[in-house]
């Protein structure tokens, strides 16, 4: 049988889902946590706490003022060494609070039993507001701030949650995993936000790479009334937010607009899992699921790690050096991610997880002249023209860029995939698209 | 004679003297009285279109620089390509005295070369600076530091930049160099400065805008500012051209006399000059050791 998928564009590249059996393991808390300030989408936090401070975990380090922003809470009970400017994934300094860690000691409040709590007694309010009080930032990768997509704007209604089950990254693993291993939690979680949305209706979408997965949560799905799962056509990027509803719903979302404008919230397995944490057992977000994979490792795997733990450790919990000839190490997904300098960054709200890339496949291919294939603009997913694009970027034409529709593009690297030129698309799209941005923001 | 031929000739001819007299009408009717002055200036101008005046072009330039004559005041305009003679020749067309101002030529804050800061990571994406600088902090690991791809040649309209394929860092043919600024303006990092070409052309600046502590600094780079304060203190008092402030030091163009005390007292050779200093320099520390990619 042929699933779904969403129409225009889109990729089918390389799965090697090489860690998609191997259990989630729990590390214990790091020697030293790093939590950088701007660990979410929209305004960092302003911090709380001041050197020398004792935290347990769980205790609120840094307050998210702004609308779009999140809390950020202490992931290690210890004391806080200092509050400076440390190395992040790109290399630069940014502000972060680094605590020490003693023991695991964690806030009285949480219930850390395994247990599953099933009674909800709040009202769609008071949810929204815990989700905001427990820093609840999506998981998929984009970290944006939970609690925003249920504050609806005036006028407009949601009939539908979307959960994104879909995991269309290569190599990543850790949605996957906890769809097998917390399945009642999850559709708590669901159950939940579908409170705090205010709807009747519930569709996850599962790729048909994960049989097993879509299994699971078919199975389970009775006990949660108004939920459908929907097994997906393998097909990057599905887990793009129009893009999932475009497959799952078959409503497109408007150029410029976002998806309540089609009456949907959409959210990630993994945040709907935290979500009902931080509601039903006031567990705040300082810990995630994170895969460690690549070809040149002998294991993989899927760990549950404190925010703030250094990459390295995830290495050294399976028992393996950096192996050699790796050229590569990409914090994310091979498409979407971004490669770090060294294992020493520490892990954030939206790190999915690390891909250590050969050496051999590390480099982009020599760079040839555009043949007007248009095999860019046959799998954008945004129904762009990126050779264009490009082309208007590199000429610095921004005016043009813009009536092109750049700011409509993701970033979701399609065209660069499909390149046969090799030629450096996605590159020069996001240098034009941050200088659009820039322009329509002064233009205000 | 051949009757097509001939409608075809009264037709075009018939077109042509249609077109002709609109083209005649809108001309007299539209006409845009235009000052003569504005050709004239544009004239002296260099004609590069550089925009290191300011202003859109020489047009642009010469437009502003009749404004500013109608006002009697000519000061704060200057052609930095055309130098000091164009704007001579300006001044003497509109009838105004001109202030010479002093010669300035684009210089490289920094010289971490490929020797003195170690590359430790490899960058693969398309050769723009700005792409780069956005993505992570360079392949040296200083977040400062010169990326070494070429945005500033490439802006730079006079052939007076190229890159040395030894060191990695944009090279300035002070012949050449105009001091137009449309280097320190592609330059994503803002290491390029436009300083005074000094007193015979001599002149001294800090090779270095790392802002972090020395320690951090030194890790990535061996001729980096470690902000000791050495130089400041060799600076004669009464000179005081030199300020360190967040761990960068700073040598004040207009202060300067370039005596070059304070560059053999840089413990990391981070002070450069156009000239030989006659002090003898201390020896320099070997790299520290770099971080494995």
């Amino acid at each position: 049988m042929r699933h779904g998928t969403f129409k225009i564009g889109g990729i089918h590249p390389p799965e090697n889902k090489l860690s998609a059996n191997i259990p989630i393991v729990t590390l214990p808390p790091p020697a030293q946590a790093i939590l950088h300030l701007a660990q979410n989408l929209g305004a960092s936090p302003v911090p709380v706490v001041k050197p020398g401070d004792k935290v347990r975990v769980g205790t609120l380090v840094a307050r998210g003022e702004a609308f779009i922003s999140a809390h950020l809470h202490s992931s290690v009970s210890g004391t806080v060494a200092r509050i400076d400017n440390v190395l992040d994934s790109s290399g630069y300094k940014r502000k972060a609070i680094v605590i020490q860690v003693e023991g695991d000691e964690w806030e009285a409040d949480i219930d850390r039993s395994p247990d599953l709590v099933a009674a909800i007694d709040l009202n769609p309010g008071e949810i929204v507001a815990k989700i905001k009080e427990m820093g609840i930032v999506g998981l998929g990768g984009a970290a944006f701030p939970s609690h925003i997509k249920y504050i609806f704007p005036a006028g407009k209604k949601a009939d539908t949650l979307v959960i994104n089950g879909v995991e269309c990254e290569p190599y990543l693993t850790a949605d996957h995993r906890l769809m097998m291993e917390r399945p009642d939690d999850i559709l708590m979680g669901i159950r939940i936000m579908m409170i705090a949305g205010q709807v009747d209706r519930a569709v996850l979408g599962i790729e048909a790479n994960k049989p097993d997965a879509i299994a699971m949560m078919t199975g389970k799905a009775r006990a949660v009334p108004g939920l459908e799962v929907k097994p997906l056509e393998v097909r990057y990027p599905q887990g793009a937010e129009k893009q999932l509803i475009k497959a799952l719903l078959n409503r497109e979302v408007p150029a410029g607009k976002l998806p309540p404008d089609v009456g949907c919230i959409i959210n990630n397995v993994g945040t709907a899992l935290a979500i009902y944490e931080a509601v039903l057992k006031n567990k705040p977000l300082v810990d995630r699921v994170v895969t460690i994979s690549g070809k040149g490792l002998l294991k993989t795997g899927n760990f549950k790690v404190r925010i703030g733990t250094p990459a390295q450790a995830l290495l050294a919990a399976l028992g393996e050096e950096l192996p050699a000839g790796t050229g590569k190490i990409i914090c994310g997904g091979p498409l979407m991610g971004k490669a770090v300098n060294s294992l020493d960054v520490p892990i954030t709200k939206g790190t999915s997880g690390f891909v250590l890339v050969a050496d051999r496949e590390a480099y982009r291919p020599a760079v040839c002249n555009c043949i007007r294939c248009a095999r860019c603009v046959g799998v954008c997913p945004m129904g762009l023209e990126p050779y264009l694009l490009e082309r208007l970027a590199v000429r610095q034409n921004f005016t043009a860029c813009e009536a092109a529709g750049i700011t409509e593009c993701m970033e979701c690297g399609c065209c660069s995939f499909a390149c046969p030129a090799a030629r450096p698309l996605l590159d020069y799209i996001r240098l034009g698209k941050a200088q659009v941005m820039r322009s329509i923001r002064e233009r205000r | 004679m051949n009757p097509t031929i001939l409608y075809a000739v009264l037709m075009l001819g018939i077109a042509a003297a249609g077109s002709a007299m609109i083209l005649f009408v809108v001309a007299k009717k539209f006409y845009l009285e235009e000052d003569p002055r504005i050709d004239g200036v544009l004239e002296i101008l260099p004609g590069a279109n550089c925009g290191g005046c300011g202003y859109p072009g020489c047009r642009g330039m010469a437009e502003a620089l009749v404004r500013a004559a109608d006002k009697g005041d000519l000061s704060g305009l200057s052609c930095p390509p055309g130098g000091n003679e164009t704007m001579k020749n300006v001044g003497h067309f509109l009838g105004l005295a001109v202030a010479e101002a002093e010669p300035t030529v684009a210089v490289v804050r920094c010289h971490g070369t490929r020797q003195s800061a170690p590359q430790k990571l490899t960058f693969d994406g398309p050769a723009s600076c700005i792409i780069a600088h956005a993505l992570f902090c360079g392949e040296n690991g200083c977040p400062d530091g010169c990326l070494g791809l070429g945005d500033c040649v490439a802006a730079c309209a006079f052939a007076a930049m190229f890159m040395d394929p030894e060191t990695g860092l944009p090279v300035v043919d002070e012949h050449k160099c105009v001091s137009c600024g449309a280097c320190v303006k592609a330059c994503p990092r803002h290491i390029i400065e436009i300083r005074p070409r000094g007193k015979k052309g001599r002149r001294v600046w800090v090779g270095c805008i790392n802002r972090e502590k020395g320690s951090v600094a030194a890790k990535n780079c061996r001729v980096a500012c470690i902000g000791c304060g050495k130089c400041a203190k060799a600076c004669p008092e009464k000179i005081g051209a030199i300020t360190v402030e967040n761990n960068l030091a700073y040598i004040d163009p207009k202060k300067c006399i370039a005596c070059g005390l304070c560059i053999p007292v840089c413990p990391t050779q981070a002070i450069l000059a156009t000239f030989e200093s006659r002090k003898v320099p201390p020896p320099v520390k070997e790299a520290a050791p770099g971080v494995q990619p």
